[in-house]
């Protein structure tokens, strides 16, 4: 391990209403891969973004080869010699390998493109990395594992010094991976600093030589991968104050009947061979990292999404779910994570959004009936404490919280007895959050039954009677509310399963 | 080996520019059978004068297309242009130069306020050129005070612009000069469009506009230049126009626009940008030409061109969303 190449002293910076770094500390080597590891939101991509000048730090200094620096955009990181292999990849599809390599620095001759020596310097970059691109081939034909390849050449073609890879396995394949690590590895040869952020415990192990942990914005500590423990890692990453007790214990009685029964699911890659039951009246947590595959798993089980294989049972029978339609039919409703997109229509009233899923019911003749749709709409948003002048509002108007519960409205109307909560408060503000909070526990009391998918462990381990626990599209694990703690869950949720 | 030359083969005919010309000659075959009067030298020459204003004009649309875009101004807008600059030689005595010179500029101006609108102000591509469409449409009436403008004719002075497109030998045979000038002009733009900055952009905006961004590049200029081009190719094309109509009428040329994008989409350039050809279009633009000039011949009416023309613009764009579907299944990454 080299000498210090880059260091970040005391970096703050503030969004409205979150405080997202707290003075935050870290130093990475010539030579030496680094991970960057902590939960959702710990802000790991902020800070990189702080230090690759997509965002600007309130305060703090970062010192970069023995320098005070301060990049205003991501070019001039680059220019310095620091570069970014974002999750997303950054293709133009329609471009070659090479065209994109060099994009917005062609080699020029005259007022010509010079592609042939655009083709060679590929072929230099790709020998330097021992991969085997076709330059000329057209982007979007080369599979994602080699587009992230030469999101790498196109990386290192910039004389860079620092190399920061944001999940960059998350859609790779375990060959994919093997290549990558010995991509990264003949890197580190070449006295690069490489900063590695990812989910995946083994990896880690694997490949890098320090880990700095995040947590809620703050720094945690940092430690010599080789002299510590997975179980070291994952408690760094989870030691935070409860401020809410978790639940005690299970309110759902053991002979509960099973009202969902999802028997080896598979749909494409986020969901491998998932089983669970649902009981009537239980709130059922999913809980894992992100791409962990719930969401894929819920719409999967709601027919948004085709399923390969596997089969769903309501009250012990066997049903066909291939489209929402089928699961609203069969007393299923979801509650999407992105509310604006698919839940509800922001720009029409709140009693149009509540009869909208089952407007059949409110049909006289060939007419809407006004009337009962809007007493059905004012009988819910009493029933839910929504705040509204109202049922004529728009829904745009509305607070988040209180959007959720038009959402849940809906589904209400419609008489859906499984509700499928895909992250029920994100973006919503604390005092709505223990508002959705006892609604779903009433709805539950009241024999509903929900699935909640959540990525705040407080909230998995406050709302759930049982947590079902997924890792990388397979299910790795069930715990009761009474076992669970916050070390064994993301244990789980970080386990690589071979 | 054989594999990898079936395979070649088989390439040369999934690509749209090879087998828009296999439609072009197939067409002309196929009139030319079954008319004999199409196949008189006449015929030729009337198609050919038609056609360079289509072909400027889908030259120009091309690059908008590609970035995903279009520019549904072009065809009020040439006329607009026609319109003034015939007017300003008619009625205020300047050389005919000048009034080609005013149709460019003018051309120029209306592509950059397109550009503007789209690239800067974010306005969707259809609304904000229907809404010059309209405004050139308007704009010609008034500029011209609604009267009709005839432009010299060819025995008149400043007639002289007629044989930029035609030459008439002492023989009264008919050179149609105007498709050399075509030829080149695709030929350079076709260089433009694979072989330069400007180019290259346009085509990395329409396949991946965050991307293109993220990569450091002016995109705003750009897509601007994009719209400013298809302006300038618009002005170029009220030259032939004013040469091939002899008195143009304000408040026509709405859906001549039309039938160049037709032509540039049948030519292979995707509807929904990121790929496509300045040949292809050059190609496509003809098929739709050969099918106007074409059917009366073979004794259908010029509105089943329009059929026609509909029926294989669905037929394209068909291939073009099956071919993207394919890639996505078979797991490729289309973005």
């Amino acid at each position: 391990m080299g000498e210090e190449i880059l260091r970040m002293e005391e970096i703050d910076k503030s969004f409205p209403g979150v405080h997202a770094l707290d003075h935050v500390h870290f130093n990475l080597n010539r030579g030496e891969v680094h991970a960057l590891m902590g939960e959702n939101g710990a802000g790991k991509s902020t800070l990189m973004k702080v230090l690759t000048g997509i965002y600007s730090k309130d305060s703090g200094k970062i010192i970069y080869e023995g320098k005070e620096v301060e990049f205003h955009n991501t070019r001039e990181a680059q220019d310095a010699g620091i570069v970014i292999v974002h999750q997303e990849l950054n293709m133009v599809g329609d471009l070659t390998v090479a065209q994109n390599i060099f994009i917005g620095r062609e080699f020029m001759s005259g007022i010509k493109i010079n592609d042939r020596k655009m083709v060679e310097e590929s072929k230099k970059l790709f020998d330097r990395l021992h991969i085997e691109i076709n330059p000329t081939e057209k982007m979007s034909n080369l599979t994602v594992g080699k587009q992230q390849m030469c999101e790498i050449a196109k990386a290192i073609s910039h004389e860079c010094k620092v190399i920061i890879f944001d999940e960059p396995s998350a859609a790779l394949t375990e060959k994919e991976i093997d290549d990558l690590f010995t991509i990264i590895r003949d890197l580190r040869e070449q006295n690069m600093g490489i900063i590695y952020i990812s989910h995946r415990m083994d990896e880690i192990k694997v490949i890098t030589d320090r880990v700095t942990v995040m947590r809620d914005g703050t720094y945690v500590g940092t430690l010599i991968t080789k002299d510590c423990t997975k179980d070291d890692i994952v408690k760094m990453m989870v030691g935070r104050v409860i401020y809410e007790q978790p639940k005690e214990k299970s309110l759902v009685p053991d002979d509960a009947p099973v009202v969902l029964k999802v028997d080896h699911l598979n749909a494409g890659k986020m969901v491998q061979d998932v089983s669970f039951e649902l009981h009537k009246g239980e709130i059922l947590g999913f809980s894992g990292l992100m791409g962990a595959g719930r969401t894929e798993t819920a719409r999967a089980v709601f027919g948004a999404d085709p399923k390969q294989s596997g089969d769903i049972y309501i009250n012990g029978k066997k049903v066909e779910i291939n489209s929402p339609e089928d699961a609203v039919h069969h007393g299923i409703g979801y509650l999407s994570e992105d509310r604006k997109r698919y839940g509800v229509v922001v720009q029409k009233s709140i009693t149009e959004n509540s009869t909208l899923a089952c407007l059949d019911d409110y049909i006289s003749g060939i007419f809407i009936n006004k009337a009962k749709e809007k007493e059905a709409a004012e009988t819910y948003i009493k029933e839910l404490d929504t705040k509204t002048p109202s049922a004529d509002q728009l829904v745009v108007n509305l607070s988040g919280g209180n959007q959720q519960k038009i959402v849940i409205a809906k589904w209400l109307v419609k008489n859906c007895d499984i509700l499928i909560f895909d992250e029920p408060t994100r973006g919503i503000d604390v005092g709505a959050k223990n508002e959705i909070y006892k609604l779903m526990n009433r709805l539950a009391s009241e024999g509903k039954s929900i699935i909640m998918i959540s990525s705040e462990m407080q909230e998995i381990l406050r709302m759930s009677d049982r947590i079902v626990i997924m890792c990388e599209g397979k299910k790795t694990g069930e715990l009761k509310i009474e076992e669970a703690t916050q070390e064994k869950i993301m244990d789980k949720a970080t386990r690589d399963i071979k | 080996m054989e594999k990898t030359k079936k395979k070649s083969v088989l390439s040369l005919f999934s690509n749209q520019k090879y087998i828009v010309i296999l439609v072009v000659i197939l067409l002309a075959a196929i009139f030319m059978i079954a008319s004999a009067d199409f196949r008189k030298y006449t015929t030729f020459v009337t198609l050919l004068d038609m056609s360079y204003y289509y072909v400027l004009m889908g030259i120009g649309v091309a690059f908008p297309l590609i970035t995903g875009g279009v520019d549904l101004s072009i065809g009020t807008g040439m006329v607009c242009y026609a319109l003034v600059g015939g007017y300003l030689v008619r009625n205020a005595g300047v050389p005919v130069i000048v009034g080609i010179l005013v149709a460019l500029l003018f051309g120029i101006g209306i592509g950059a306020l397109n550009g503007v609108l789209v690239a800067v102000m974010d306005l969707p591509a259809f609304l904000a050129t229907l809404c010059t469409c309209m405004i050139t449409r308007g704009l010609g009436s008034l500029l011209t005070f609604k009267s009709t403008v005839p432009w010299p004719t060819d025995k008149q002075p400043g007639g002289w612009f007629h044989t930029i497109f035609k030459i008439t030998l002492a023989n009264n045979t008919k050179i149609p000069l105007g498709f050399l000038w075509v030829i080149i002009l695709t030929i350079i733009m076709a260089f433009v469009l694979k072989h330069t900055k400007f180019g290259r952009y346009v085509i990395a905006i329409g396949s991946n506009k965050e991307a293109t961004i993220l990569s450091g590049i002016n995109v705003k200029f750009f897509h601007i230049m994009a719209y400013v081009v298809c302006g300038l190719f618009a002005g170029l094309a009220a030259i032939p126009y004013a040469s091939a109509i002899p008195t143009i009428q304000p408040g026509t040329g709405a859906g001549v626009e039309l039938d160049a994008i037709g032509g540039a989409i049948v030519g292979g350039v995707s509807a929904t940008g990121g790929s496509g050809s300045i040949e292809g279009t050059f190609f496509g633009v003809y098929v739709i030409c050969l099918l106007k000039v074409g059917l009366p011949f073979i004794g259908l009416q010029a509105n089943w061109q329009q059929v026609i023309t509909g029926a294989i613009l669905i037929g394209t764009v068909m291939i073009d969303i099956v071919k993207k579907r394919r890639a996505v299944a078979t797991g490729q990454a289309v973005a």
